[in-house]
């Protein structure tokens, strides 16, 4: 029998009575329920393969080398995307060297060291799930608000942006460290101990190391979804007109969805044309890196 | 005498060890370092508490100037003209209709990938589909607004359908920003269906059930916290979802009446705001803490009835 024997998903497959019993698995109602369950999945993915090819037919006559290597420029013909694509570069960048040590430090205390019952542990607990689904535009606002308390004045500035998209990706990045060490089995951390080894060398030698591919994919999985957010550097000021390469920190910059936006507010068909274009390029490149993190995952993520 | 004392031996106390399993020297390294690892812990709630400091400042010093009753009950939004009014409903009303069309189309949509992919779908062909729902999680939301603007818009509603709407429209954003929502509502719904242990459903099959009613009889219902969840999740992306309302549902603050209206939502507002280049202090800058405080709160309430609702499925089984 099948029905015992195999997982999730093909268990009940009630071959020997079908047809017999009234309501079985060929009744017009259960077929019309699966219909319906695969329309749902098709449209879903009929959005998706129309979003991708409208998207190409846009901008196909655009993507080409110009759109690299020039700059922004009121003449569409002549106008590019490298001043924001050094800027996402840039500002993705730091945030990664901001958040990843942040949230690998953060997960390792709530998995490996904390104590569950304590109030104050809980409450970092539901505090993580709850920044995780905070809109991305109020994090904007937080970092608004924080560099008008520094006193900035010029808000569109390089580490600005990186603080507000780190805000973002922080939360990602703990629940999938979290997951990670999590899945690592306790006999590891107890034959490490048995072995004379204090908690955090085991820590450090055994969990850490054995956990790294399903941070990794985490952390590119959360820095992907910043690469892509245009939100909270909206208000940050970043939709400006940058015509040169950012250089540092402190630098002004732009970035690829933000140039996107700006391209598509304009009424022009051209800058339409242009930010098809750009959006072209920004998803090859989300799609290599979460394909990226897929890779790892399968590859070597250690089934114990 | 109640503890054991073996001739010449030390005093044995039950259920205690004699000795601390634990390293007698004190490592101060070690001590240090996991000081750092609680500090980056309590750093989020640090977080949370600069989101509130950074939204309450300059609302308060925005509700010097206009009454919490005229922001929540007034009617007409115009913050930056000479008669400036400062009633928020407007802004609700299109953040309302943009949801609730998103809603329309992510619940059915969501539910049905998530109960074909936990229920029906063989090992193989879930690997395959769920890295597909995974790229549509993965597309960035200003992308998702170009095609709410170009093609849903001006092509499918304006030329298709032929209907009676200008260059924006509360409903070309609602239904892509349902689409968007879907993987969300799905994932987390999945989730929820594949803990229901796989006893119940065999329990229902010898019953007799076919795999529809035990589907939609057995499954489901063991379910429904864990689907709750997910649906609340997308209600609060879908509040706080910034780009695509952006992009496609307009920029004119006005109470919208009709899915083909146009409409700015909270977040809508805050994004246009922004551009203009506001002093800090002034009240325009304080309009935007005040909006982004209520979709704060809001977001913040459907965060929290969601967290509660998973923990109640995780909790059974």
């Amino acid at each position: 029998m099948t029905l015992l024997t195999t997982g999730l998903g093909a268990h009940i497959r009630s071959a020997s009575i079908r047809g017999k019993v009234k309501g079985g698995e060929n009744s017009a109602r259960s077929i019309l329920f699966l219909v319906i369950l695969w329309l749902s999945l098709f449209v879903s993915f009929g959005v998706l393969l129309t979003l991708i090819i409208t998207t190409l037919i846009d901008g196909a006559d655009r993507l080409d080398a110009r759109l690299i290597t020039e700059f922004p420029s009121s003449a569409p013909e002549r106008a590019g995307l490298r001043p924001a694509i050094l800027g996402s570069i840039w500002v993705i960048g730091v945030t990664a060297v901001l958040t990843i040590p942040l949230g690998v430090a953060a997960a390792i205390h709530l998995e490996e060291f904390a104590d569950r019952k304590k109030w104050i542990n809980r409450v970092i607990e539901l505090n993580v799930q709850n920044l995780a689904a905070v809109p991305s535009i109020v994090y904007g606002l937080l970092a608004l608000g924080f560099l008008a308390l520094l006193g900035v004045q010029n808000k569109n500035i390089v580490i600005g942006g990186a603080l507000a998209l780190g805000l973002l990706v922080l939360p990602v990045i703990i629940i999938s460290t979290r997951e990670a060490l999590r899945s690592v089995p306790v006999e590891i951390r107890q034959g490490s101990l048995a072995l004379g080894a204090t908690p955090l060398q085991t820590v450090w030698r055994q969990t850490l190391p054995a956990s790294v591919p399903g941070i990794a994919t985490g952390a590119i999985l959360g820095l992907s979804r910043a690469l892509g957010e245009a939100a909270p550097l909206l208000v940050l000021g970043a939709l400006v007109f940058v015509s040169f390469d950012p250089n540092g920190l402190l630098s002004g910059y732009t970035t690829m969805p933000i140039q996107i936006f700006n391209w598509t507010s304009r009424p022009q068909a051209e800058l339409h044309e242009l930010a098809s274009a750009a959006s072209i390029l920004l998803l090859g490149i989300l799609i290599a890196m979460n394909g990226l993190a897929i890779f790892i995952r399968n590859r070597y993520q250690q089934r114990w | 005498m109640s503890t054991l004392t073996p001739v010449g031996g030390p005093a044995i106390q039950p259920g205690r060890p004699a000795v601390s399993l634990m390293s007698t020297r004190p490592r101060h390294g070690e001590t240090l370092v996991r000081l750092v690892l609680r500090a980056a812990a309590i750093l989020t709630i640090l977080i949370t508490i600069g989101i509130l400091v950074a939204l309450l400042v300059p609302s308060i010093e925005f509700f010097r100037t206009v009454s919490v009753a005229d922001f929540l009950f007034g009617d007409r939004w115009a913050p930056r003209f000479a008669d400036a009014s400062f009633g928020v409903l407007p802004l609700i009303s299109a953040t309302l209709w943009t949801s609730g069309i998103a809603l329309l189309v992510a619940i059915p949509l969501g539910l049905g990938a998530a109960i074909f992919l936990s229920e029906y779908a063989l090992p193989g062909v879930r690997k395959v589909l769920k890295p597909i729902l995974e790229i549509l999680a993965g597309i960035p939301t200003v992308v998702f607004g170009l095609f709410a603007l170009q093609f849903v818009q001006a092509t499918v509603l304006r030329e298709w359908f032929a209907l009676d709407t200008g260059a924006f429209s509360v409903l070309a954003a609602g239904l892509v920003m349902g689409v968007m929502i879907v993987p969300t509502i799905a994932s987390i719904s999945e989730d929820a269906m594949s803990a229901v242990p796989l006893g119940m459903r065999q329990g229902s099959a010898a019953l007799g059930a076919n795999r529809m009613q035990t589907t939609v009889r057995v499954v489901f219902p063991a379910a429904l916290s864990g689907i709750i969840a997910a649906i609340v999740l997308g209600v609060s992306r879908a509040v706080g979802e910034t780009m695509i309302v952006a992009i496609a549902a307009g920029g004119q603050a006005r109470m919208v009446t009709g899915p083909l209206e146009q409409g700015q939502t909270m977040t809508g507002f805050i994004a246009n705001a922004a551009l203009g280049d506001s002093r800090v202090g002034s009240l325009e800058y304080d309009t935007l803490f005040a909006v982004g405080l209520l979709l704060f709160l809001v977001t913040l309430l459907f965060n929290f009835i969601s967290i509660r609702f998973v923990r109640r499925f995780r909790e059974i089984y």
